[in-house]
Order: C-alpha cells, then sequence, then structure tokens
C-alpha cells in the first residue's frame, strides 16, 4: 500500500494535495450509508421499549459512521479493481485524490470511534454487534469472499442486512426473532439484487477479475439462482406478519410488492437474451430498492403509529 | 517561501497546497473530536437524568 500521494494534476511527478472533505465523504459510500441509516432506525423504531430521543439519534450517528468507516475500508482494500471498472473508477482513491494510506487511517478511526461511541454511550451489545458488522464487511466479505467465490455476495450479504438488528440492539440491549427476521429479509434480498446489477455489468466484473456469479456460472445459473433467492426472500418478508412484527398494513404490502418482485424475477429469468434481458435485469435492480424501502417504511410506519396511539 | 517575481514555482504551488490540505485537515479532525465531547457530556446528562444538579452542596 504507497502511503505517497498520487499526482492528478498538470506537472506530472508534482506531488499534488487536492483532497478535500468531500473526496472522505465519498470514501464513505453515502449511499449505502442512507440505507444503513434507513434499516437502523426502522430497527430502532421496531423494537419494544423506549431509548431517549438524544441516545437515539447518537446511535444512528453512530451506526452511520461504521457504516461509513467500513466503506472507506473497502475502497482502500479494493482500490486496484475499482480503478479498472467502469462503476467505481470516479472513485476518490482510484482519482487520486486520496491515498491509500489515508483512507486506511481514515477508516480505522471512523471504526474504533463509532464501536466505543455506541458502546459507551447505548450499550455494548449494540456496540459489539456494530464491531462485528465492520469486521464481517472488510474481513470476511472484502478480504476473504470477494475476489474468491461466487458467492461473495451471498455470505458478504450479512454484513448489509446487521444495521436493523443494531438498531433493535440499541434499544432493547438483546438480540431477539424478530431483529433476527429483519436481519433475514436484508440478507435473502441482496442476492437478487447484486445478481441483478451483475448481470446487466458483467463486463466489468470480468474485467476486474471477480468472481461474481454470471462471469463464473454464467448467465443462465444466475438468472435461476435470482429467482430462487426471490421465492426464499418473499417468503421470508411474509413472517413478521406471523410473528405479530407486522400487522395488516405490512401484510399488505408485503404481499402485494413481493407478487411484483416475483414477476420483475420471472422476467430476468424468462427474457435471456438482447435489450429486453439487460432491461429486465435493470427493472429488477431498481424494483428491489423500492421494494426494501416501502417494505421497511411501512413497518417502521406502523410501529411509530403504535407507539403514538399508546 | 521562494517566489521568482510574482511568479510562484511548481514547487512552491505544491507546498502551499499541502499546508492548505493539511489545515483544512486539522479543522476537520478538531471538529470531529469536539462533536464527539459535545456527544459524550450530552448522553452522560441525558443518562443521569435531570437529577443531575440536584445533589447537596
Amino acid at each position: 500500500m504507497s502511503g505517497t500521494p498520487v499526482s492528478s494534476g498538470a506537472e506530472a511527478g508534482t506531488p499534488v494535495f487536492e483532497s478535500s472533505l468531500t473526496d472522505f465523504f465519498q470514501l464513505m459510500k453515502p449511499r449505502v450509508m442512507s440505507l444503513v441509516i434507513f434499516t437502523a432506525l426502522v430497527g430502532m423504531v421496531a423494537a419494544p421499549g423506549n431509548l431517549h430521543p438524544v441516545l437515539g439519534a447518537i446511535a444512528l450517528l453512530a451506526i452511520a459512521v461504521g457504516a461509513g468507516a467500513s466503506g472507506a475500508l473497502n475502497m482502500w482494500y479494493e482500490a486496484d479493481i475499482d480503478a479498472v471498472m467502469q462503476r467505481t473508477a470516479a472513485r476518490p482513491i482510484p482519482r487520486g485524490r486520496v491515498t491509500e494510506d489515508e483512507a486506511l487511517s481514515f477508516g480505522v478511526i471512523l471504526s474504533v470511534a463509532s464501536v466505543l461511541t455506541l458502546g459507551v454511550l447505548v450499550n455494548w451489545v449494540a456496540g459489539s454487534l456494530l464491531a462485528l458488522t465492520i469486521a464481517f464487511y472488510v474481513f470476511v466479505y472484502t478480504m476473504w469472499l470477494k475476489r474468491r467465490t461466487p458467492h461473495n455476495i451471498v455470505i458478504g450479504g450479512a454484513a448489509g442486512a446487521f444495521p436493523p438488528m443494531v438498531g433493535w440492539a440499541a434499544v432493547t440491549g438483546s438480540v431477539s426473532i424478530e431483529s433476527i427476521v429483519l436481519f433475514l429479509i436484508i440478507f435473502t434480498w441482496t442476492p437478487p439484487h447484486f445478481w441483478a446489477l451483475a448481470l446487466y455489468r458483467n463486463r466489468d466484473y470480468q474485467r476486474a477479475g471477480i468472481p461474481m456469479l454470471p462471469v463464473v456460472a454464467g448467465d443462465v445459473e444466475t438468472r435461476k439462482q435470482i429467482l430462487f433467492y426471490s421465492v426464499l426472500m418473499v417468503a421470508t418478508a411474509a413472517v413478521p406478519i406471523f410473528i405479530g412484527l407486522g400487522g395488516l398494513a405490512y401484510a399488505v404490502t408485503s404481499s402485494v410488492l413481493g407478487v411484483v418482485f416475483l414477476w420483475f424475477a420471472f422476467r430476468v429469468w424468462s427474457i435471456r437474451e438482447g435489450r429486453d434481458s439487460d432491461k429486465a435485469a435493470k427493472q429488477l435492480f431498481l424494483f428491489s430498492i423500492f421494494y426494501l424501502f416501502v417494505l421497511f417504511a411501512v413497518l417502521m410506519a406502523e410501529h411509530a403509529i403504535a407507539a403514538f396511539l399508546t | 517561501m521562494t517566489t521568482i517575481g510574482t511568479v510562484m514555482t511548481g514547487e512552491d504551488k505544491s507546498e502551499e497546497q499541502r499546508a492548505q490540505k493539511q489545515r483544512t485537515r486539522s479543522i476537520g479532525i478538531a471538529l470531529g473530536l469536539a462533536l464527539l465531547v459535545v456527544l459524550f457530556y450530552v448522553a452522560t446528562l441525558v443518562r443521569l437524568g435531570p437529577d443531575v444538579l440536584n445533589r447537596p452542596i
């Protein structure tokens, strides 16, 4: 890992120090961070019990910073493959705006600070889960699985599924069946979401040498797996109805959106060639984001309204 | 700082950029630490509750 500043200026060989706070913010993967904040908030609102709003805000901030820290560490480790992928070539390290050493220090400091803050100020179950989330994303997904196996995002997806559990633990100080179900919904949502993206970004992943499922097993197998995991996800998303975590609004939303999700997944499975094939994959990818957002928003609204009325 | 007339050399520009970057970073770190101090202070008050100031002198 080079610690020398990368020159991106006009004078070749002259170190240029151009990074700004915006570049460091970009290192934290703000879009991923926003999804983490949202799912963690759902976990906090759905959890039984009370947490002082100030402590709740601190918990959310710590979870967001922890997610951002793991994003920075991911970018530090993957700088070489980010540089050759169209989707990631504009990130701060490949563009030479932040050095790898800077990203590493930034990620480590924020990881430690976020875990300590959550542990000391809220509770250590939540703090430990946040530490596990960061460690899982960095060591298990980024360093171990991503470049080695097409199952990278299946197992690695756990890292993205932890935030509602962390949010839940921030309120209750424990892990329960309900929070595990929230985890499982995101866990089973991740494969169809990412494989849909990988289908139409196949060349990008091939060029970077990442063994995503379409690269290793081919399109047909990927489409089959997308359909399989979509069925599994829709079934998992129905569980809250039966354990009392979701109410009527959730039941209706989960059922309707689940059918639509399966329809998009079926289209990806059945349309295998031509432009329409890429279009179907893109539609599933975009719908999967909408699906998760609405599903969790409804769950949160139900619990927020119930808390307001009691 | 070495200048030739009013024109700055490439080395000077680089040095100035470096100093500016370090200054920005120092301010960022200072603000981050200040935020952490405020968070811990406020969270301590919240955890201790309203009786924190209500004690015999």
